[in-house]
């Protein structure tokens, strides 16, 4: 299993009670650009660290948002690649829904791949709906968007032999030629995220790295699609690299300063809803079925439990958030066994997205976690995966 | 009133239409809450005119072909659904949205036209760039806009969890349809205001003199910029005329359209 270190780069001294919502209306006069400064380096030491300890790196995307300053990927992308050494630097990822220029987004990722000598994994996200209102473009059409941007840019990344022309349905080019050519033949690894079974199909046939977020035990269902998907379909079977899950990481020596750190890190999951009422559904991102049921009643956001427990992703208790696996919290070695279990539940998972930091976790606590993670889990998962590869050969 | 719409196929589309009362035509164009309240207006003008009021292409019941994904495209069908039906001097009437779609048929063709009726429209950009014209329907909350678009919020609640699921269903397609239509540019079509010199109609602007949602000083310039339009407000009236007081918008409806039949005739003879 490969791991991946990842934060959202968030802004706490932002999070404050009486703020009902920190993203899309939140006034960026809340935030003092010197401290800003102060933790976009130390985030970046923190990925600087888990290089060093043999995890790969992950990076995310968000806008106008105080839990997660990262408004442009490809900065703190193009940061690590020339800091890192030898990690995969994952992006996941760019909203190309969003994006209002899919060719700009190739020469972005072209340059990453070749500053990093190879080392980008090119993650390409729907975004949620929060990133719909902060967008030139509404939700109604981002799906086919997304798809056509997605073909445009692995066109545009895999043409070397010069120019082409583009006249899509909503894209229009003339002259798309990227330099630098990428550094990764023919381009480097997709990853997209997917929940919806014609999503995860449809990903399934191109053999992308699926990502999923927070969904508990109920991933198992999400890969099966996929699984099922290259079965019907005549492919290759898909392993376990060509699944990816992010879960929160709570470690440390003892079980109660663990837990103590789970609650901090807490607080990140249920910022997660806060935001201005018109922001949460735009028109046009659910379907027309799922947002006449939302008229009703507002549904939220639920996991399953090892044992088939329905609980609250964001608002569960923490024993709740462990065992569906939203949280792996604990000493080294419970953490390393609540991994390889949840591995296993979700039939074989080759990539960890490991958010070992979140909220107002400080630097010292995270270094601290990416520590023992890395001395004492991260080899074990190494093994147990070069194991499992040994024995479905 | 019960409503019981029938279907016509338009530019290969179903579209639902609405057909009420007998007389020379009139053609209602609703906002983008859909047909919602619509009937007592729908009721007053049935008396005097016969009322052909359809659903939108993505709104209520109506098919949205692929190719229409802006009011410009809306406008076209609607014409085309004019030509079908051999309808001549048609008085248009459009509400907010509606009125939109009204003026983007009218600076294409008014042949089948006679006079237009604008009751509180968007559509065409004035204010300056830093700001909407419109309030955003898109930041701000439901309760909200029921404040700003209604003389009478009260008159303007809806009780979800007690509507079926085919009610909720056209709310969620109008919503989802509005987007399509309107999300940006915001409400207004930019090449929309320099061809209204093609508006050859007499035009009547009506506007809710409670219209918080677009403030009457917006719907000043429409009426400064049409040649010979005028401006009437109708009392105790939000966004939503023909909803608050279908009697009094449906008289100045009428009392403009007739005037279009005495014009006519003093030119004939």
């Amino acid at each position: 299993m490969r791991v991946f270190h990842f934060s959202e780069q968030p802004y706490p001294p932002a999070w404050l009670p009486e703020l009902k919502s920190l993203r899309v209306d939140l006034p960026s006069r809340y935030l003092d650009p010197k401290i800003m400064a102060d933790l976009y380096e130390r985030y970046v030491d923190e990925w600087i660290l888990a290089d060093q300890l043999g995890f790969d790196v992950m990076v995310n995307e968000h806008h106008a948002s105080a839990t997660c300053v990262s408004s442009v990927a490809g900065v703190t992308l193009s940061i690590l690649a020339r800091v890192t050494k030898r990690a995969r630097i994952l992006t996941l990822g760019y909203p190309i829904g969003n994006r209002l220029d899919p060719v700009r987004v190739a020469e972005e990722l072209a340059m990453i791949d070749v500053i990093s000598r190879g080392r980008l994994e090119m993650g390409f996200v729907r975004g949620v709906p929060t990133e719909i209102p902060v967008s030139v473009r509404s939700a109604v059409t981002q799906v086919d968007r997304f798809w056509e941007a997605h073909d445009l840019i692995l066109k545009a990344l895999t043409s070397i032999d010069g120019p082409f022309d583009w006249q899509g349905e909503h894209f229009q080019y003339r002259n798309v030629n990227v330099w630098p050519r990428c550094y990764q033949e023919p381009h480097p690894p997709v990853w997209i995220t997917g929940r919806s079974p014609g999503n995860v199909r449809e990903i399934a046939e191109k053999g992308y790295v699926l990502g999923t977020f927070l969904s508990g035990y109920q991933t198992r269902e999400i890969f099966d699609n996929y699984r099922n998907a290259r079965l019907e379909l005549g492919l290759t079977p898909a392993g376990p690299d060509r699944f990816s899950y992010l879960g929160l990481v709570a470690i440390a020596e003892n079980r109660k300063e663990a837990e103590r750190r789970a609650k901090t890190m807490m607080k990140w999951l249920n910022s997660v809803p806060l935001v201005s009422e018109p922001f949460g559904a735009p028109p046009g991102y659910f379907s027309v079925k799922d947002a006449a049921r939302m008229l009703r009643a507002k549904g939220g956001m639920k996991a399953k439990t090892k044992d088939g427990k329905i609980v609250d992703s964001l608002h569960g208790t923490l024993p709740e958030l462990i065992d569906a696996g939203i949280m792996f919290c604990g000493t080294p070695d419970d953490v390393y066994h609540q991994l390889a279990d949840f591995s296993e539940g979700v039939g074989g998972l080759g990539n960890f997205l490991s958010m070992a930091h979140a909220a107002d976790l400080s630097h010292e606590e995270t270094v601290d976690q990416i520590t023992l993670f890395g001395k004492h889990v991260l080899p074990r998962l190494q093994q147990a995966g070069a194991a499992q590869a040994v024995a479905a050969a | 009133m019960e409503i019981n719409p029938t279907f016509v196929t338009v530019a290969g589309a179903r579209i639902e239409l609405m057909r009420r009362g007998k007389g020379r035509p009139l053609l209602f164009l609703h906002p983008h809450i859909g047909m919602e309240r619509a009937g007592n207006l729908i009721d007053s003008l049935a008396g005097h005119w016969q009322v052909l009021a359809p659903s939108h292409p993505g709104y209520g019941e109506s098919e949205r072909p692929k190719g229409v994904t802006s009011v410009d495209d809306v406008a076209y069908l609607y014409l085309e659904l004019l030509d079908q039906l051999d309808l001549r001097g048609v008085v248009l009437v459009g509400s907010s949205l509606g009125a939109w779609i009204a003026l983007s048929m009218a600076v294409k063709s008014s042949e089948r036209l006679s006079r237009m009726v604008l009751i509180d429209p968007v559509g065409v950009k004035f204010g300056p760039r830093e700001r909407s014209d419109i309030a955003d329907i898109y930041a701000i909350s439901e309760k909200k806009f029921i404040e700003l678009a209604y003389h009478d919020p009260a008159m303007a609640q809806r009780d979800y969890p007690a509507l079926s699921d085919g009610e909720l269903t056209v709310i969620a397609r109008n919503s989802e349809t509005t987007a399509r239509y309107a999300w940006n540019p915001y409400m207004y079509d930019p090449r929309l205001r320099h061809l209204l010199y093609r508006v050859g109609l007499p035009t009547l602007v009506l506007w809710g003199a409670s219209d918080r949602f677009a403030p009457m000083a917006y719907g000043r310039n429409y009426a400064d910029a049409i040649t010979g339009a005028s401006l009437q407000d109708i009392a105790k009236a939000g966004h939503f005329p023909h909803i608050e007081q279908p009697q009094a918008t449906a008289e100045a409806i009428t009392a403009f359209g007739d005037a279009a039949v005495a014009t006519r005739q003093k030119e004939c003879a």
